[in-house]
């Protein structure tokens, strides 16, 4: 190797890395209206009497918290939830309303905070092209584009709104494709959940723009427990984009979201994230807890979902966008980048679950795991005995940048007839140092050179983000990994 | 339902009977294991670890237990003439569980050391009391049930420096008119800079009854010592077993496990390779022909604990029919451990529509600079080959078999005896072709087979 001085300069490397700030950790000094703390019946009653909802609704809470109380929280995952006081939570959050004939305008500390974070909430700026749902703790705040998006049918609004305006279209599909038996936070979700976005592309329509949301945790010990519901009918597609932030605190806050997905026929969902939830401070305090379920249902022939993640924030991350592929010819994608640095703990993946005949489905999984983290890549493909012709190919690769980091596969593979083909192959190293010399050799300090074989390293993900979040995503990523080589 | 009452229970009535026929070595652990039998549970399907198979419904058929040691009227002598052309062994059988020698087991006296515990407990105190039960975790229940009903074992011992001239052959074989289960129990230990290389087989002679072998192997394999244990199991679709390998390995050791199943009705297989040295080297491979209602699972468990050390998996199955198979392997890399190099591979042929593979290869590393990789894949043969083949005149079931033996040819290659490499391609190319009868498949050369 060519210097002497390296492991100097990585330590310094780090250190600048570890100092690096969290650029969304300011707090919105904005007037909240917070429930008491605790959850019990009441409380469900009185999320749903606050967002005057119907008895249907409302039931469907009840039952999910009945349920709720029947489960123990998971312990399967490689990650260290502390037990979690349920009752030590505040499970509605919302800015306050200003009072009538003020409404129509929003509250100017909100629209600064959403300035700040770069989401275009004014339509002047049309430039930017995206539709965006802002999501403040527990309520949707504005959503822009709505009337442009109504020409052509497409519905995009909170989920409060829809329940409202669209409350057939809620009930058909509300909890179909992520019922609340499924799981605890599952449960916990469909019992408590807030704000989130509801879209339906109807048939044959291509949705002209990007939609995005939003979700900012703003309010202190409040959890914060969206739904996302969209639904493309038959030769419909549509571009989804999900972006988090969140200020910094000691406390770590809870996050437990649901995303369901419906695919008809021929209809294309492409499901983007980015996400940047308050990651903790270096000393690992502080920090969101990222526990969601997200699933798509593929359910009509030629339909295709795909899930691409940036995953860089949040103490934990517990998460798994999932598809089943009941439709013949279906396709299912995932593809993710998951960045864990300092003591962050990661446990993501996905299930690829094969019904239909000749589906497909591709995983690529890239792991970074850096400081004291833990990443694991959790997944299963499962094909059904009557999904004949079915084909996989999974790639998950590790890289580790620290020796006291941990990278992990925990890949289940089920294959039930003769006629499909199962791939899978995983990889865990650290950066090659020649790539590092080569680079230095070259004039490039060893902090760019990381950054250089990591964006290389993550680019077959990053190239199916759409644009807007394409540049974010790199940005992040160069920000999170600061010269973090081991 | 809880099927390990009925063995708690038996073990409760004739405990005396237990502890009057065994060393005190093998009673001191009974106690320990009965208590963890009293709160453990056997997996059922779908639990963690055992996504394919249900050790419940295994273990809840009535077996006959051989309390008494009633002497079976075996003459494996007779009945085997167990020898792989070309390769002159040392042959030991067990019939059930209990141990015999042959004529040919003379050759290695005074080198290698092969004796029943109940003599080796008085021959080799230090080294039984210091190995036996001390790798072998009875967390897991099988293994628990055969610490608390075991009464006899094989101890194989090379002592530092020896290097055994002959491979040693071990054929077990079950002969009961009757349903029956056995504990086997094996306790290998290589001595520093020793070598040994180890053939298993396990046969059934009657193949109307159901059996049941669980066995536990424990392995020490010292400083700077290679170890080969090629383990075939060739029995009837009756015979069912749980088998639990247990290794550790020092500095510079070099340990070889080649598991080969080629008939059965069930079997699990459990490896726990636990890698204490710098430079040593482990190798796993596992090969499963199935087809009827055959089940094969594999559970590998390597853990790396000592810095620049290196394993090397290759498990192959080929399924036909409603054949089940099943992988599970975990490589973990322990913090502190750099220069770690592990490969892990599983491949797998369906060969029909009712052929049902799981598998689950994962990967846990707290190192940085290490290269590990997995790579795991379910399908079928190459069409084109299959095509070009028949472009030649090679008829399909011809072709099929041909690719079938290509498939798993690597595995048989990892076998570092040039004799038994050659004996086992010819196995597998009679299994495919469909003609290999329970007693031709013996690694051996059966005299039956030779008139």
């Amino acid at each position: 190797m060519n210097d002497i001085e390296k492991p100097e300069k990585g330590n310094q490397i780090i250190e600048e890395a570890a100092q690096a700030e969290y650029k969304y950790g300011f707090v919105t000094d904005i007037e909240t209206e917070v429930i008491p703390k605790g959850l019990d019946e009441d409380v469900v009653r009185r999320i749903s009497a606050l967002k005057g909802e119907p008895e249907w609704l409302l039931e469907f809470r009840l039952k999910a918290y009945r349920h709720w109380l029947t489960l123990k929280a998971p312990t399967w995952g490689h990650v260290h939830v502390p037990e979690i006081d349920f009752q030590d939570i505040s499970y509605y959050a919302a800015p306050r309303k200003r009072k009538a004939g003020e409404q129509k305008e929003m509250d100017p500390e909100l629209k600064k905070t959403f300035d700040k974070l770069g989401i275009p909430l004014e339509e002047q700026l049309r430039l930017s092209g995206m539709a965006v749902d802002a999501v403040m703790d527990s309520v949707s705040v504005k959503t822009t584009y709505r009337e442009r998006l109504a020409e052509l049918g497409v519905i995009f609004c909170s989920m409060s709104e829809a329940v409202k305006d669209y409350p057939d279209l809620v009930r058909k599909y509300l909890g179909k494709v992520v019922p609340y038996t499924d799981n605890f936070y599952a449960a916990l979700n469909s019992a408590v959940f807030s704000d989130g976005s509801f879209v339906y592309i109807p048939k044959g329509v291509r949705c002209p723009m990007e939609l995005s949301t939003y979700f900012r945790i703003n309010a202190a010990q409040t959890g914060q427990f969206e739904r996302t519901l969209i639904v493309a009918d038959d030769e419909a597609y549509v571009s989804y984009l999900e972006g988090c932030t969140a200020p910094m605190r000691d406390e770590n806050q809870l996050h437990a979201a649901i995303v369901e997905i419906i695919v008809e026929d021929r209809a294309e969902v492409k499901y983007s994230t980015v996400q940047n939830w308050y990651p903790g401070d270096k000393d690992g305090k502080g920090g969101i807890y990222n526990l969601v379920t997200k699933r798509a249902l593929c359910r009509g022939d030629h339909s295709k979902v795909s899930w691409t993640q940036v995953e860089t924030g949040s103490a934990i991350t517990w998460k798994y966008p999932s598809c089943v592929l009941k439709g013949d010819h279906s396709v299912g994608e995932f593809y993710s980048v998951a960045l864990t640095n300092n003591w962050q703990e990661a446990d993501t993946g996905t299930k690829m679950i094969h019904l239909g005949k000749h589906s497909t489905s591709t995983i690529v999984s890239k792991g970074i795991s850096a400081g004291h983290s833990q990443n694991s890549y959790r997944g299963m493909v499962k094909i059904a005995p009557k999904a004949t012709g079915c084909r996989n190919f999974t790639q998950c690769d590790s890289l580790l940048l620290s020796d006291t980091s941990g990278a992990h596969t925990f890949p289940v593979i089920e294959v039930g007839n003769d006629t499909s083909v199962v791939e899978h192959e995983a990889t865990t190293s650290k950066i090659n140092e020649d790539q590092i010399f080569y680079c230095n050799q070259r004039g490039i300090s060893t902090e760019d050179a990381v950054g250089l074989i990591v964006n290389g390293y993550a680019k077959e993900v990053m190239a199916k983000l759409p644009m807007e979040f394409a540049v974010e995503a790199q940005k992040l990523l160069s920000v999170s990994l600061e010269g973090a080589v081991g | 339902m809880n099927a390990l009452q009925q063995y708690i229970d038996l073990y409760d009535e004739s405990r005396e009977v237990f502890e009057q026929q065994s060393p005190d070595l093998l009673n001191a652990l009974r106690r320990e294991a009965r208590e963890l039998l009293q709160v453990a549970r056997l997996p059922r399907k779908g639990s963690e670890d055992y996504e394919a198979t249900d050790l419940e419904s295994v273990f809840a058929h009535d077996y006959g237990v051989n309390v008494n040691r009633l002497p079976f009227d075996v003459d494996p002598e007779n009945t085997f003439h167990c020898d792989v052309p070309n390769m002159s062994t040392c042959l030991y059988y067990s019939s059930n569980d209990a141990f015999h020698s042959s004529a040919t087991a003379e050759r290695n006296i005074g080198k290698v050391v092969v004796e029943p515990f109940c003599m080796a407990v008085d021959d080799y105190p230090e080294l039984m009391k210091a190995y036996y039960g001390k790798l072998a975790r009875m967390s897991d229940p099988t293994v628990a049930l055969n610490t608390l009903l075991v009464q006899d074992g094989l101890f194989i011992y090379v002592p530092d420096g020896v290097v055994a001239e002959r491979p040693i052959q071990l054929v077990n074989i079950f002969n009961a008119a009757l349903d029956m289960m056995v504990q086997r129990r094996l306790l290998i230990v290589v001595g520093k800079n020793a070598s040994l290389k180890l053939l298993a087989c396990d046969h059934t002679q009657s193949p109307d009854y159901q059996y049941l072998n669980n066995q536990v192997i424990e392995i020490v394999a010292l400083e700077g010592s290679t170890l080969d244990f090629y383990d075939m199991e060739e029995s009837t679709p009756l015979t069912r077993r749980v088998s639990s390998i247990y290794v550790d390995q020092r500095e510079g050791s070099n340990v070889l496990i080649d598991g080969i199943t080629l008939i059965n009705g069930f079997t699990r297989n459990n490896y726990h390779v636990e890698v204490n040295g710098e430079h040593a080297e482990t190798h796993l491979l596992g090969m499963t022909i199935a087809s009827g209602e055959q089940h094969v699972d594999s559970h590998t468990f390597i853990s790396h604990n000592a810095p620049r050390c290196n394993s090397n998996e290759m498990f192959k199955y080929v399924l036909n029919d409603n054949a089940v198979g099943a992988f599970a392997g975990k490589i973990l890399v322990k913090p502190n451990c750099p220069r770690v190099e592990a490969y892990q591979g599983n491949r797998n042929l369906c060969g029909a529509p009712t052929a049902k593979m799981y598998t689950k290869p994962q990967l846990e590393i707290y190192t940085d600079d290490v290269m590990c990789s997995h790579g795991s894949a379910v399908g079928q043969l190459d069409e084109e080959a299959l095509f070009y083949m028949r472009t030649r005149g090679i008829g399909i079931a011809e072709a099929r078999r041909l690719l079938m033996q290509a498939f798993v040819a690597d595995v048989i290659d990892g076998v570092r005896l040039d004799a038994l490499r050659d004996r086992l391609h010819y196995l597998v190319e009679k299994r495919f072709a469909g003609t290999l009868s329970n007693c031709a498949g013996c690694m051996a050369a059966c005299k039956k087979n030779q008139e």
